[in-house]
């Protein structure tokens, strides 16, 4: 550990959607090993503002306490960096050793397209979202909460499910941009709730199909995204996502597996 | 009496429902108007903020058949910052067979808001938190539950019973993506349009009634304009004044001060709530601060060493050298007493010596007998995402050592001035969680935002507006190509030109934290008459300095992040001013607001009852320093007026 490391940074720079974009090399000291990563980019910016010569760098966060799933950088090679579990926020530059070379860029997918710098445009989930990542209950209508018992386990294995942040790490992190683990962890969330069960096909087919819509890739089981997610959202629920999948394929006979 | 000069104008009118306290709200819904179906899809209303109020009035409203526009600043209604609270939602359930009930959760909020809040409002809150459960375990929201299959419960801070639901430490996340989720399937079913990436930088009030918005879309940098029949505002708190809080970095007051501008009165803007709980600062480059849940107090015991200036690691302090002074000087509440209460407590013996850690300022919230007690599953099982954040930011195990804990600025709850409707004082313009002032008083009890929150958005708000559109003139979307919005965007796009071309010396977020340190130690957790003199002097220099001084780099046309965070740090120097002087004027102690020239001789919060039991809401003029002052006074009926007491 220090407090005055000097890092050398390789940046993704990008002026727009349609510019094309490329790497250029930074170098800060002063760098301390409390400073969470976004707050280093943030002393880099106050520099770069001062010098004056080009513009800050652009990426984009929110709550920087690993919850609202806004941030999101590949760090040498790594969605969210080295620390497993841990988002961009999250992570702290005691990870790293003075003198370093850091390698930052944004989500790299056909569906997250590049807004500036490292910061991506990530509506596609929200559409996805959209498609029956819900159930479908008006305000007012809703019975007594204990009315419904669920055992622990099951509401747990929901409660893990939709603990995902929406940051679209998996997708960065997936050979084949796909999105299944984000889809799945809706899925499966509600999969496990009899709240979730009379609308389980309709959900199912159309969440997937908005999925292949908005030009995500297929899964292959390489479990990057697994390794990769802040909230460590298990591949379980891939398979979860699958048997819910064939379940309403079958119902309807209309979809292709 | 004040030795300010503030000229006040006439007091407010609250509208308030006839009958006894337990009566207003059922007898006002059975008085209102409301639209019938086939008249509500001829409205639309703009929905700005899309956190658990926005999103659970998008929702609702939509699915009563209005048209919805809704609008937030980041790439997806689901990063609202609502989406960061952890610790739960209160709820008169009575699950525990503890004794809890509507009358309960009431007088705990009004007495917990140290008689600062409108007892109307409070109990309708209390009534329906009890729907607000059934409605979000309706939509799968999946809280704790027992191994029966039964919800279950924790207690917070200013009760004495377990009325707490939770998702472990994510609630708020829990509870967003559930109105999200609603909102979402409304946007499916086209009765809601979903606006992301732009931030409301105005309001456009036509006859002197709301009608629309300008927004700047933050993708593009273009200005944009939306007509509606009416505008809910649930755009947040304004925490961020103060620039080091735990609110998230977006958080503003851009569209709550903005409207003040145009009308809208702003009440009690000196009501912060320091938390207790949060990890302390460790460097200047800090850009936030991250609250650890008050749940923690449930089994963690706060400590400090006896003797001041003991620098020995907290294993090496026996058990008899160690002052847990909360369980000392509150018997009765222990660590579980109010956060203004143990945030000034952790000031105080911070003061005379006995903080912790390199910087002195922190306290110790330890574990060790709750692991001992309940066992390390247990421990784990209620807080180990708490634990894993802890560990890292510090570096440190807290189930190995101590976590060490300081006061930080965390809600505000103070905001726009509303009426029973929670219409602000501009017609047509409501107020919604916590961008309004209503419910908490001087002081928030734990776990009671996200309830009002979802109140005001659930249950309140698709009555009341119904009542304000009854007969109104639908407004036509073109409106929104009318003179006045033009007018509006014209001065809008000056003052982005203004601040771009200003091209100075010093950052945004240097200047950002001088003004935050200057509320911080002027402002925060104790005032005094002197100090607030001496920063309503500072406030107006810094504000000049930024307008002079401001170096913006880029341009309008498209993402900007600096020329965003220019235009809310411009207004936070002007609401900071307001913040200071509602504090001077309020000559007493309440909640959050602590002077020290009026204290108790024990050191708590002495009220003064007889001149300021009333809510201070300001009118802006055109001058800053000479605001007028309305008074809506307060009437506790129900509840007597008393020194709190926790012990
Ligand atoms: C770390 C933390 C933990 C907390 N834990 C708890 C807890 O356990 N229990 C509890 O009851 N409370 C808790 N709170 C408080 C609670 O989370 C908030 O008070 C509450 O969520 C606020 O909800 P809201 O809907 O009013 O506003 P927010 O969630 O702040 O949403 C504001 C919305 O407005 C949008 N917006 C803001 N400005 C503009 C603009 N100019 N134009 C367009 N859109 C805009 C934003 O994009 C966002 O969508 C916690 C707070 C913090 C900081």
């Amino acid at each position: 550990m220090s407090d005055n490391m000097r890092m050398k940074l390789k940046i993704w720079r990008q002026k727009g959607p349609n510019s094309p974009g490329a790497f250029r090399d930074y170098e800060l000291d002063n760098v301390s090993s409390h400073m969470s990563f976004l707050e280093m980019l943030d002393v880099l910016n106050e520099k770069l503002i001062k010098e004056g010569k080009e513009d800050p760098v652009e990426y984009d966060y929110d709550c920087r306490e690993g919850i609202c799933g806004t941030c999101g950088v590949v760090v040498d090679g790594v969605a969210h960096g080295p620390v497993r579990r841990t988002a961009t926020c999250q992570l702290h530059m005691r990870t790293f050793r003075d003198g370093d070379t850091i390698t930052i860029e944004p989500w790299r997918s056909e569906a997250f397209p590049v807004i500036k710098d490292l910061v991506v445009d990530r509506s596609a989930f929200d559409r996805i979202i959209q498609a029956g990542g819900y159930v479908g209950v008006n305000t007012g209508c809703a019975q007594d909460a204990n009315s419904i018992p669920i055992g622990k386990e099951e509401a747990d294995k929901s409660f893990f499910a939709a603990a995902c942040i929406g940051c679209g790490a998996c997708v960065a992190a997936c050979p084949n941009a796909s999105a299944s683990l984000f889809v799945a962890a809706k899925i499966s969330q509600y999969a496990h709730l009899p709240q979730g069960k009379p609308e389980a096909t309709r959900r199912a087919l159309r969440m997937i199909e908005q999925m292949d819509a908005e030009g995500f890739g297929n899964c292959s089981n390489h479990a990057e995204c697994e390794a990769v997610c802040p909230k460590g959202i298990s591949i379980d629920n891939i398979a979860v996502m699958r048997r819910e999948y064939l379940k309403a394929a079958l119902k309807t006979g209309s979809a292709t597996i | 009496m004040s030795k300010l000069n503030i000229q006040e104008g006439s007091p407010l009118q609250a509208h308030l429902p006839a009958g006894h306290v337990s009566e207003k709200w059922d007898n006002y819904k059975a008085g209102i108007k409301v639209v019938n179906p086939a008249n509500k899809r001829k409205y639309t209303v703009l929905v700005i903020g899309t956190g658990l109020a926005g999103a659970s009035a998008a929702a609702s409203l939509a699915e009563m058949g209005y048209n919805v526009k809704a609008f937030c600043i980041s790439d997806s209604p689901r990063r609202a910052h609502s989406i960061a609270a952890q610790g739960g939602i209160n709820a008169a359930k009575n699950y525990q067979n503890d004794g809890d009930s509507i009358w309960r959760l009431f007088y705990d909020t009004v007495k917990g808001g140290d008689f600062r809040a409108r007892e109307s409002n409070v109990y309708r809150l209390a009534q329906v938190s009890v729907s607000i459960i059934d409605q979000c375990v309706a939509q799968g929201v999946p809280f704790a539950r027992e191994y029966g299959g039964m919800l279950s419960n924790r207690s917070f801070g200013g009760a004495q019973v377990s009325r707490t639901f939770y998702a472990a430490g994510q609630t708020g996340q829990q509870l967003l993506l559930g109105a999200y989720g609603a909102m979402m399937r409304q946007v499916d079913a086209g009765k809601v349009q979903l606006f992301t990436y732009r931030e409301m930088l105005d309001l456009v009030v036509v006859d002197g009634v709301a009608q629309g918005v300008v927004m700047r879309n933050l993708k593009t940098g273009e200005l944009e304009s939306y007509a509606g029949d009416a505008v809910l505002l649930c755009t947040g708190g304004y925490g961020n004044v103060y620039f080091l809080s735990t609110n998230a970095m977006n958080s503003n007051a851009t569209a709550a001060w903005r409207c003040h501008k145009r009308g809208a009165y702003f009440a009690n803007p000196c009501f912060t709530q320091i938390h207790p709980t949060c990890i302390p600062v460790s460097g200047d480059y800090q850009s936030k601060l991250t609250l650890m849940s008050e749940s923690l107090r449930n089994d963690g015991r706060v400590w400090v060493p006896k003797k001041a200036g003991d620098k020995r690691p907290p294993e090496q302090i026996p058990e008899d050298e160690r002052d847990y002074y909360l369980e000392r000087r509150y018997p009765s509440f222990g660590n579980l007493v109010p956060r203004d209460v143990a945030s000034r407590n952790a000031k105080a013996v911070c003061d005379e010596g006995r903080g912790v850690g390199e910087s002195g300022l922190a306290v110790y919230l330890d574990f060790a007998e709750s692991i001992q007690r309940l066992g390390l599953k247990t421990v784990e099982d209620r807080y180990n995402n708490l634990f894993e954040m802890y560990e890292r930011i510090t570096g440190e195990n807290p189930y190995k050592v101590p976590m060490r804990i300081y006061p930080a600025v965390h809600y505000t709850m103070g905001g726009l001035w509303v009426d029973y409707n929670l219409m602000t004082t501009i017609p047509g313009l409501f107020a919604l969680g916590e961008a309004n002032f209503s419910d908490h008083g001087a002081n928030r009890l734990g776990a009671s935002a996200l309830m009002q929150g979802l109140a005001d958005g659930y249950f309140v708000v698709p009555y009341t507006i119904g009542d304000y559109l009854a007969g109104k003139a639908p407004v036509k979307a073109e409106a929104a190509k009318g003179e006045a919005f033009t007018q509006v965007r014209g001065e809008i796009q000056g003052q982005i030109d203004k601040l771009l071309s200003i091209k100075g010396t010093r950052t945004v977020m240097e200047l950002y934290r001088e003004l935050g340190l200057k509320m911080w130690d002027y402002v925060g957790m104790s005032r005094t008459e002197e100090g607030l003199k001496k920063v309503l002097q500072e406030i107006p220099k810094l504000r000049e300095e930024f307008w002079n001084n401001v170096r913006i780099p880029g341009d309008a046309d498209g993402w900007n992040k600096n020329l965003e965070f220019a235009s809310r740090v411009a207004d936070f120097l002007e609401l900071g001013e307001l913040m200071a002087l509602d504090a001077l004027y309020r000559e007493e102690s309440c909640g959050g607001h602590f002077r020290e020239e009026y204290q108790t001789e024990e050191g708590e919060a002495q009220r003064n009852d007889e001149a300021y039991s009333y809510a201070a809401a300001w009118e802006y003029t055109g001058n800053f320093a000479q605001p007028v002052l309305h008074k809506e006074p307060l009437e506790f009926e129900n509840v007597k007026p008393s020194q709190r007491s926790y012990k």
